[in-house]
């Protein structure tokens, strides 16, 4: 897919933006001022002040020349890249590709981005309308490549959006500073009267090179495309993220809890500040040998409680093998959660501190273990005693219908049925005598039969006849026929169960 | 004189009952378990809850019968409204069958682990939350040591702990205040109505710690207890009292 850029050109950034902060500076003429060496030059300056023919690079004392009552306002370094990263965060919402374009512009790769906005047009117009509406001066441009989009948002006249692969034909009447060469070879191209692309792009490289040195030729290689010429992405900070640096390479348990501590300690009063709880965080050790270890902890309830993360971490630091030693420390909080104030209780009459308490012993168990070892049972709309409980994971579930206490049902169910061996009379009374496991049980009492009838839209198969049966020691079981009594062949007969 | 003697030994006892773990009355929230004679075989008369307690079920039928037993005693130790763990490597409880012992099935936490030695390690981390009722685990073999460990954490957070003892060949000495046996008897019978009738238990005490082994015959009936001794029980008991006494 052809990739495609926009260039943001904020042609007064720094003047808008102290106009938007200071309202009653709009409409008048502004300037930055910043120290250079041993003079003070203009850094930068708002329209009115650009008409009046102050410019930036101008030493100050002439600005004032020109205009006595102008405002000047102390520039700081960096301002500008702050503002612009700040304007680029937001730009995140049109593109996740944003990079800064120092001094005075924004890059955006937007491949595969402009038709949620209904095309390159509209995705352009809504760019500008919203920046020009919060009250920046702006204009941008879209292209094949980023020099030729930086190009024509500055110099362009024609139209701000140039179809794929028509970029060259858009800069060749644009003038030669669009190529973003430097001073010296701007005077020499304009020296050798050489005011537009157009009249050098096609010039042999070897020529261009030995007058005006390996930068043009890499620009204009830029341009047209021939040379890769990546943006450096904002990328929005992990909000929980610590990381600890270490003097020496750290090797043993001890330095590696400490560090943990550390780290956690930051991160827990973090968390705690911002009333958020942590679900899951890596712990990244950076080994002197260039590997990454990582270990990983989840949490049932969102937690900022450091000792117990601390003890999560605890079980896993046996996994960490540092070998020559450990130089960095990251501890990342990949899930964060909001903690509320606890209102559901677990279970009907438990306290909160017991809730907490559980949470935490369930979380160091499948932080240990591994996950899949909780169980909890709520009833099932199901006679089938298999299925009559449902494994839940949460803790805080409510069954929806009553525990069914109407039939018996064993202590000790066994996963899979045992077949036995059985006296009983028919048509459907209880056995007499059975044999499991190469005993033999005489049944003195018996209950009988409960017939459940499988579930025919979740499985096939016979129905069961359960037969609670007690020996004369007084054991009691729980036995099935499965189907009917068939005439020609002995019908198959399970034990189930023990009842208590 | 021999007045005094008296009150001078049974003050020594109390201090080495409190130094063996074993609380007086009135500590750590005691209650009434419906079952006043078994009370009796243990020190002060009263059932020692925070402590550990072993129960012998090597069979699936011995172990159906410990189930019922174990499920109604903790009924009553949760009535104060806390939870219960149950922790076991093969489980076979069957959770829809214990609402007929008094507890909501749903008040039950299973932790089903693969290894004995997980089990061990995760009834020491639930003995140690104050909050849980009963932590009842399911286990083969534990060691003396081990079992110290328990008792250690137990002193300190006033959990009761349940261990029931799949296999007997693994029988080994341990701390625990108490040995049971629960072995099922023939169902009590109502009214000489056909059919099963109440669970009915025979319970030994095959020890106990500074207390009286004995057995007993309990039944289970409309959500309690119902106790009973046999006959040969009871007069070696009265004998032993009076050689006691």
């Amino acid at each position: 897919m052809q990739k495609r850029y926009m260039s943001i050109w904020f042609s007064h950034l720094l003047t808008d933006w102290i106009c938007l902060k200071r309202p009653q500076l709009k409409d008048k003429p502004v300037i930055f001022s910043i120290k250079l060496g041993n003079k003070i030059v203009v850094s930068a300056a708002s329209r009115q002040a650009e008409e009046l023919g102050i410019n930036v690079g101008m030493p100050l004392a002439d600005a004032r020349a020109i205009l006595p009552e102008l405002e000047v306002l102390d520039d700081k370094l960096g301002r500008t890249a702050r503002l612009l990263k700040a304007l680029g965060t937001w730009c995140i919402r049109y593109s996740p590709i944003v990079g800064i374009d120092l001094p005075d512009g924004l890059m955006l790769e937007i491949t595969g981005c402009t038709h949620l906005w209904g095309g390159e047009k509209s995705y352009l117009k809504e760019v500008v309308n919203r920046l020009r509406g919060a009250g920046y001066q702006v204009r941008a441009a879209i292209s094949d490549t980023v020099a030729t989009s930086w190009a024509v948002a500055r110099f362009g006249k024609v139209s701000p959006i140039i179809a794929p692969g028509k970029h060259i034909d858009a800069l060749l009447p644009l003038p030669s500073p669009a190529l973003r060469l430097s001073e010296l070879n701007l005077q020499k191209l304009s020296k050798l009267g050489l005011y537009r692309i157009g009249s050098f792009i096609n010039m042999p490289a070897s020529v261009l090179r030995r007058r005006f040195g390996e930068e043009i030729i890499e620009r204009i290689r830029k341009a047209i495309g021939d040379m890769p010429d990546p943006i450096t992405p904002i990328i929005l900070p992990d909000p929980f993220s610590e990381r600890l640096p270490s003097m020496e390479p750290i090797n043993t348990r001890l330095g590696i809890e400490i560090a943990v501590e550390k780290l956690m300690n930051i991160l827990c009063k973090r968390l705690q500040s911002e009333g958020k709880g942590l679900r899951q965080a890596t712990l990244s050790c950076y080994r002197v040998d260039g590997k990454i270890i990582r270990v990983q902890i989840g949490t049932n309830q969102p937690s900022s409680n450091a000792t117990h993360l601390l003890k999560l971490f605890g079980l896993k630091i046996g996994d960490i093998a540092p070998k020559m030693g450990i130089e960095l420390f990251i501890l990342d909080a990949q899930k964060v959660e909001d903690t509320q104030a606890r209102q559901e209780a677990f279970w009907l009459q438990a306290d909160n501190g017991g809730n907490r308490e559980i949470a935490e012993l369930i979380d160091r168990i499948c932080g240990k273990v591994g996950e899949n070892t909780i169980h909890r049972y709520l009833p099932q709309q199901h006679y089938w005693p298999e299925r009559a409980i449902m494994a839940v994971t949460s803790l805080t579930l409510k069954p929806e219908i009553p525990w069914r206490s109407d039939k018996p049902r064993p202590v000790q169910l066994l996963g899979k049925p045992e077949e036995i061996e059985v006296t009983a009379p028919i048509p459907d009374y209880p056995p007499m005598v059975f044999r499991y496991r190469d005993k033999i049980h005489q049944v003195k009492k018996a209950d009988g039969p409960e017939r459940i009838e499988r579930e025919w839209w979740l499985d096939a198969g016979e129905h069961r006849d359960y037969y609670s049966v007690e020996d004369e020691l007084g054991k009691r079981y729980w036995l099935f026929r499965s189907g009917h009594y068939a005439g020609d062949k002995p019908s198959k007969w399970y034990l189930h169960g023990f009842f208590a | 004189m021999l007045q005094q003697k008296k009150d001078i030994v049974e003050a020594l006892q109390k201090q080495i009952l409190l130094l063996q773990g074993v609380k007086p009355s009135g500590e750590g929230g005691v209650q009434d378990i419906g079952l006043p004679q078994i009370c009796n075989a243990f020190p002060n008369g009263i059932f020692p809850s925070g402590a550990i307690h072993e129960f012998l079920g090597c069979n699936m039928e011995d172990a159906a019968a410990s189930g019922g037993f174990i499920t109604a005693l903790m009924a009553t130790l949760m009535r104060t409204g806390t939870n219960c763990i149950w922790i076991s490597t093969k489980r076979t409880l069957y959770p829809a069958s214990l609402n007929a012992f008094g507890i909501s099935p749903d008040r039950l936490l299973f932790i089903d682990l693969k290894s004995e030695k997980d089990v061990l390690w995760a009834t020491e981390e639930a003995l140690k939350c104050s909050s849980i009722a009963v932590v009842v685990s399911e286990l083969d073999e534990i060691s003396f040591a081990q079992s110290r460990r328990l008792q250690l954490v137990v002193e300190k957070s006033r959990v009761t702990g349940f261990l029931i003892r799949r296999n007997a060949e693994k029988l080994s000495n341990t701390i625990c205040v108490a040995r049971w046996k629960i072995t099922p008897l023939p169902s009590r019978e109502i009214d000489d109505l056909p059919g099963l009738g109440f669970p009915n238990w025979h319970v030994a005490l095959l020890k106990v710690r500074n207390g009286l082994p004995g057995s007993w015959n309990v039944s289970y009936l409309n959500g309690a207890f119902c106790e009973e001794i046999p006959q040969a029980e009871k007069q070696f008991i009265e004998e032993k009292r009076r050689e006691a006494i």
